[in-house]
């Protein structure tokens, strides 16, 4: 015959552990009662381990159900006042941590005396606007999020143009769906720019438009899924190919050098006609024949056009006053041949000892 | 696409000159990514027979055989194992160079000479068999001492691999590149004719149906029929042509619809005449829940609209004369009408789609196919009969037998003619730069195909090929016409100009924000950062906001699936990364966009959008923020706060202040506190510390250390209406002297100190020339919860020297307004 479990007894037992951990005024006193009801000799431990002792299977399932229960219901109470008293000692110490910043006298905060680094991405920014600002050209941005419309369909790629698989595009969970995305080009600020100067009457415009990009790309050495591009825009009176050419040259001696020249050679961008592809002298061997450029001595830049006919439609501009081109080329891009990168990913790594560079 | 010289010369004499080609090739739009050189490192190589095979003493990887090549005993070391007495295998005697450029030296090994090496497939780039020796002993003519390019007739030949436009189908074949290569290089263009089969039967009318029901789904369908076909394997040149341009070869029909579709770029589809029920052909587009296993093996369900934008779930569908669908048009058969080895006659279909139909079918169903693929960009409806009969003709070339029909059946009957834009002479050099006359823009487009009609006055009227679905039959065709005069005259002959236009260019207002920003911050010793835009769910929850995130449909992956929206998390992850990387002097900073869901912000942005514009969404507004981070060892709270003044100081912002009374979310609850606008009340950014328990959770590794935090919005500060500025008119200096005393209040815990501040500056009046807090002490001596705080004024005046009454005046009005924040003299 197997001794008689006493239910009784082990109710009393777990109401009065679970009082003790709801009542444990620390931390440490916490932890003590815990490892306390885990201890050899803890009651409840005892009970679990005469469980063997019931001959009766039923009851001996019975009975260790309610020990385990038991122990989860204590764990339970443990952990919660755990919670409560942490969150009671992070106020504490966050309230004895509490400094008046209007208090602050300022003269006696100091700084090491290490100047920081912009990013690299940053100062090639700078450096192409730079050379853009010289050349007579405004700077003008334009948002990341944008409308099918803005990104794509008054860029002459209506919906279901097969040019629109070109653009991996990321798509947002806002609007219907497919009308809201972020932006896989900085072509999007061509139309906003060109609307408000219709909106405005201030046509020609002369802009570059940097900023950042998006594209549904896996990072590798060479691309980034998040990217800078910048455009350039010039709407004007009697605007030809031969003006496009000779800009892209003039930027291309002024950013690059005067040993580096550049060459257009026919592509396809829905948004401009005719479009060209611009391809610079390799940076790295200077035209000779190096890997980088597959030993053509030259290197793929950007892409360029006359601005196409229905882009000036849709955006009210009339073509037979304004004629004009585009441009536009990768940020990041430009920095990985000046500096010689070898993996794009290095950009937004944000290691300071790679920023600390440049 | 990959075209070969060799086949590009059955269309015009074209040089050999590689060089020349290729540059070419590039300059007009045709990019070359690459040129593979055939049958190169394969003029040495000879065949040899095995005549002795002994093993070599201590060598259990290599044995001895003895070869000849036609000129006695050859002895070789080799690996191989695969071949026995009196093979026949390829030999690279001692001074050949194989393919990539490996030269054959004479070894020893284990004390045996190697005179040469015995070869595999792949070690001549004939194949991909590596596992033994390329046996040569069934191969007719292959006899020792052959030249193994003899034996095998490979011939030398150069191989493009030409990048196609999208907008270029018509030269997405060899056809196409041979006519732009031509018309460039000013050689004549001809189209091979290949000698039709013999045996015509009747009309393909006669025996087979064709109908289209839904025309704006399939502009063109041609049905013709061939019997007495037999199934076999293409002749050895089709096969070799099809490889080189990278197709493997199935069967001579099969390879005949793909060696026209390389050719000519029209997809052509081959069914089992006896499967096909009717027998013939219905177009029409797909009833919602009709389905179809394609050729793959896979279920596809048609008719159902998509998620994406204007996909109207219109598929347009081949069926058979009973109407059940038996392949989806221009993309992919149905597995049960296909060619076998018992197929005796052939329905072939040649068809031209409508390229959005195809592109938003293939796109929902995610079946791309080189059909697919060039019907996506347009196909040329006047090539139908020229392909079926460019495919009976090749198919006969195997299948001697086959019977074609006469004609076959086109629908719809009625001849096409091409469509005809007018060009103005003018609007060519306008848009060009050039100065181009009638003659020489017929010079220009004629090789291509467009017939030039000078109208006398300028005007040009221009027939456009139906291969060039991509010039606009519209008003804006002109432009198109444009680009194809420019491309064949060349890009690199017209004429540059430097332009110039007399507005000048200037940075924005936000360029020299952002840079007076970088500049101080840079300054202060921060780096700047590039922190990702797109985040994981969650970063917003971290930072205590109750807000919807802003969902990509679309991620690449899931921690890249929201749009930030604050530059906080990006930021202490960047300082953890680079505190695990014990980098020293650790102050960070990044300005960029963070995004607010239209749902948190109403009166953001709202744009076009949807099919033609006719919609409107209201979008995420983007305000543009900058965040410094400071975690050097001597960096906190006060750090940050000093930057923010520095900031502020560099933009001539006068009236920031702090606003402690409310915690700032994912700010350390005891140090940190808004900065606000005192006269416009705007709220300019915050400052302060990262919440400790924040930083444990993005930059575990930052362990105890303060990170000093200031964040300012730039859509604010770069607003004058809500950032108050410095009045840009000059103040002179006072040329008298300036007096000091230093005044020390008592004032409650509950009142800012900057307040005391404000009111003790205000009561000064004009006399101000600075105040400034230097003491604050709590402790003994001092009412609970209440410290003094030690303030010294300078007061001055423009044009005298302050007497000792206008002092004491002054100094009791300070003190008096200090009274009346119950601030107390000490």
């Amino acid at each position: 015959m197997s001794p008689s479990f006493d239910q009784a007894a082990l109710a009393a037992l777990v109401e009065v552990a679970l009082a003790a951990a709801d009542g444990a005024p620390t931390l440490a006193e916490l932890n003590e009662i815990a490892s306390g009801l885990k201890a050899k000799d803890a009651p409840l431990v005892l009970i679990r381990r005469s469980l063997g002792q019931i001959d009766d299977l039923e009851e001996r399932k019975v009975v260790g159900q309610q020990v385990s229960s038991a122990f989860d219901a204590l764990g339970r109470a443990i952990d919660d006042r755990r919670t409560s008293l942490e969150a009671e000692a992070r106020i504490a110490r966050l309230e004895a941590d509490r400094l008046d910043l209007t208090e602050v006298i300022l003269a006696d905060v100091t700084v090491p005396l290490r100047r920081g680094h912009t990013h690299l991405v940053t100062q090639t920014r700078a450096a192409l606007e730079e050379v853009f600002i010289a050349m007579g050209f405004e700077v003008a941005e334009g948002p990341e999020v944008e409308t099918d419309w803005y990104n794509f369909e008054a860029l002459n790629i209506p919906p279901g143009h097969p040019a629109r698989d070109m653009y991996d595009t990321m798509y947002l969970e806002l609007g219907t769906p497919e009308t809201v995305l972020l932006r896989t080009h900085t072509s999007p600020t061509q139309i906003h720019l060109l609307e408000k100067a219709v909106a405005e009457g201030s046509l020609p415009v002369h802009a570059v438009m940097p900023g950042r990009c998006y594209r549904l790309d896996t990072p590798d050495a060479r691309h980034l899924p998040v990217f800078h591009q910048i455009e350039g825009l010039v709407v004007d009176r009697d605007v030809t190919f031969g003006d496009l050419a000779g800009v892209i040259e003039t930027f291309t001696a002024a950013y690059f050098g005067s040993d580096i020249h550049a060459r257009l050679r026919p592509a396809y961008f829905p948004f401009t006609e005719p479009s060209a592809e611009f391809e610079i002298t390799c940076t790295i061997c200077r035209g000779d024949g190096c890997r980088t450029c597959s030993r053509t001595g030259w290197i793929e830049l950007g892409g360029c056009g006359m601005v196409d006919p229905a882009v000036f439609e849709a955006v009210g501009v009339d073509p037979t006053i304004w004629s004009g081109f585009a441009f536009g080329f990768g940020i990041d891009r430009c920095a990985q041949m000046r500096h010689g990168i070898a993996d794009m990913r290095a950009l937004i790594e944000n290691d300071l000892r790679f920023v600390r560079q440049f | 696409m990959r075209a070969p010289l060799s086949w590009l010369r059955d269309f015009a004499s074209f040089p050999e000159d590689v060089g020349l080609l290729r540059e070419t090739l590039d300059d007009l739009g045709l990019v070359v990514e690459d040129v593979e050189i055939v049958g190169e490192g394969l003029d040495d190589v000879v065949v040899a027979r095995i005549d002795e095979i002994s093993a070599i003493e201590g060598a259990d990887r290599v044995r001895r055989v003895v070869v000849d090549a036609g000129a006695g005993p050859v002895e070789i070391v080799c690996g191989a194992t695969n071949f026995a007495l009196g093979d026949l295998v390829p030999l690279a005697p001692v001074g050949a160079i194989l393919p990539g450029g490996f030269e054959i030296a004479r070894r020893k090994m284990r004390g045996v000479v190697s005179n040469g090496m015995l070869c595999s497939g792949r070690e001549l780039e004939l194949g991909d068999d590596h596992e033994g020796l390329l046996l040569l002993t069934e191969t007719p003519g292959a006899i020792p001492g052959a030249a193994l390019v003899e034996v095998l007739g490979i011939e030398r030949d150069v191989i493009f691999d030409v990048t196609v436009e999208g907008n270029r189908p018509d030269a997405w074949c060899i056809s196409g590149i041979a006519r732009d290569l031509a018309a460039r290089l000013g050689l004549e263009f001809s189209v091979p004719t290949s000698p039709s089969p013999t045996e015509r039967g009747p009309d393909a009318s006669t025996s087979v149906t064709a109908e289209v029901v839904d025309a704006d789904l399939c502009g063109r369908l041609a049905v013709s029929v061939l019997t007495d076909v037999t199934v076999t394997d293409s002749p050895p040149w089709i096969q070799e042509r099809l490889r080189r341009a990278g197709m493997r070869p199935i069967n001579n029909v099969v390879d005949a619809s793909n060696y026209v579709m390389l050719e000519l770029g029209q997809p052509t589809h081959p069914y089992d005449l006896e499967k096909v029920h009717g027998p013939g052909l219905r177009v029409r587009r797909a009833r919602p829940g009709e389905s179809l296993i394609t050729l793959d093996g896979v279920t596809r369900e048609l008719g159902k609209a998509g998620r994406g934008l204007g996909d109207t779930g219109e598929d347009c569908v081949i069926c058979d004369a009973d109407d059940v669908v038996i392949g989806i048009a221009g993309i992919m058969g149905g597995g049960t009408s296909e060619i076998s080895g018992a197929t005796t006659s052939v329905l072939l279909e040649a068809a031209s789609f409508d390229p959005i139909a195809i592109t938003r079918t293939s796109r929902r169903l995610a079946l791309r196919t080189e059909a697919a693929a060039r019907f996506s960009k347009g196909s040329d409806p006047a090539i139908l009969e020229e392909a079926i009969e460019r495919f009976a003709a090749l198919v006969a070339l195997s299948a001697p037998k086959v019977v074609v029909a006469a004609s076959p059946v086109i629908v719809p009957s009625a001849g096409i003619e091409r469509d005809r834009l007018a060009l103005s002479i003018e609007r060519v050099n306008a848009t060009l730069g050039t100065e181009l006359d009638a003659v020489a823009i017929g010079s220009l487009l004629t090789p291509l195909g467009f017939d030039v009609v000078d109208e006398g006055a300028g005007s040009l009227t221009i027939g456009i090929p139906m291969n060039r679905p991509d010039i606009r039959r519209t008003h804006h065709g002109a432009a198109d016409l444009i680009e194809e005069i420019a491309r064949i005259y060349g890009y690199s002959r017209i004429p540059r100009r430097a332009m110039a236009w007399p507005a000048p260019g200037r940075p924005s207002d936000r360029q020299r924000l952002r840079a007076a920003l970088r500049d101080v911050l840079c300054g202060l010793g921060a780096s700047e950062a590039w922190t990702p835009s797109l985040v994981a769910p969650g970063d917003l929850a971290l930072l205590g906001r109750d807000e919807p995130e802003i969902v990509v449909t679309n991620p690449l992956t899931h921690d890249e699936s929201r749009l930030r929206r604050s530059l906080l998390p990006g930021l202490v992850r960047a300082i953890g990364y680079n505190v695990d990387r014990r980098q020293e002097d650790l102050a960070l900073f990044e300005i960029g966009a963070v995004f607010v869901h239209p749902d948190v912000d109403r009166e953001g942005r709202s744009a076009r959008a949807g099919s033609a514009g006719g919609s409107e969404v209201l979008l995420p507004k983007e305000p543009e923020m900058a965040v410094a981070i400071f975690a050097r060892a001597s960096d906190d709270a006060r750090t940050a706060l000093g930057a923010a003044h520095a900031v502020a100081d560099a933009l001539g912002l006068v009236d920031l202040r702090l606003d402690a009374s409310s915690p700032v979310p994912g700010l350390h609850p005891t140090r940190s506190a808004i900065l606000v606008d005192r006269t416009t009340g705007a709220r300019l950014g915050q400052v302060g510390e990262v919440d400790p328990g924040l930083v444990e959770v993005l930059a575990s590794g930052a362990g105890e250390r303060r990170l000093g935090y200031v964040e300012l919005d730039l859509d604010v500060l770069a607003d004058a209406s809500r950032a108050t500025r410095r009045d840009p008119a000059a103040r002179p200096v006072s040329r008298f002297p300036s007096s000091d005393f230093d005044l020390a209040f008592v004032l409650a815990d509950g009142v800012q100190a900057d307040r005391l501040l404000d009111v003790v500056g205000e009561a000064a009046g004009d006399l101000l020339e600075d105040i400034r807090l230097f003491d604050v002490y709590r402790g003994p001596g001092l009412p609970e919860a209440s410290r003094s705080l030690a303030v010294r004024v300078r007061l001055c005046a423009e044009d005298r020297t302050l007497s000792e009454d206008e002092l004491g005046q002054a100094r009791s009005a300070m003190i008096e307004a200090a009274g009346a924040i119950n601030a107390a003299l000490r």
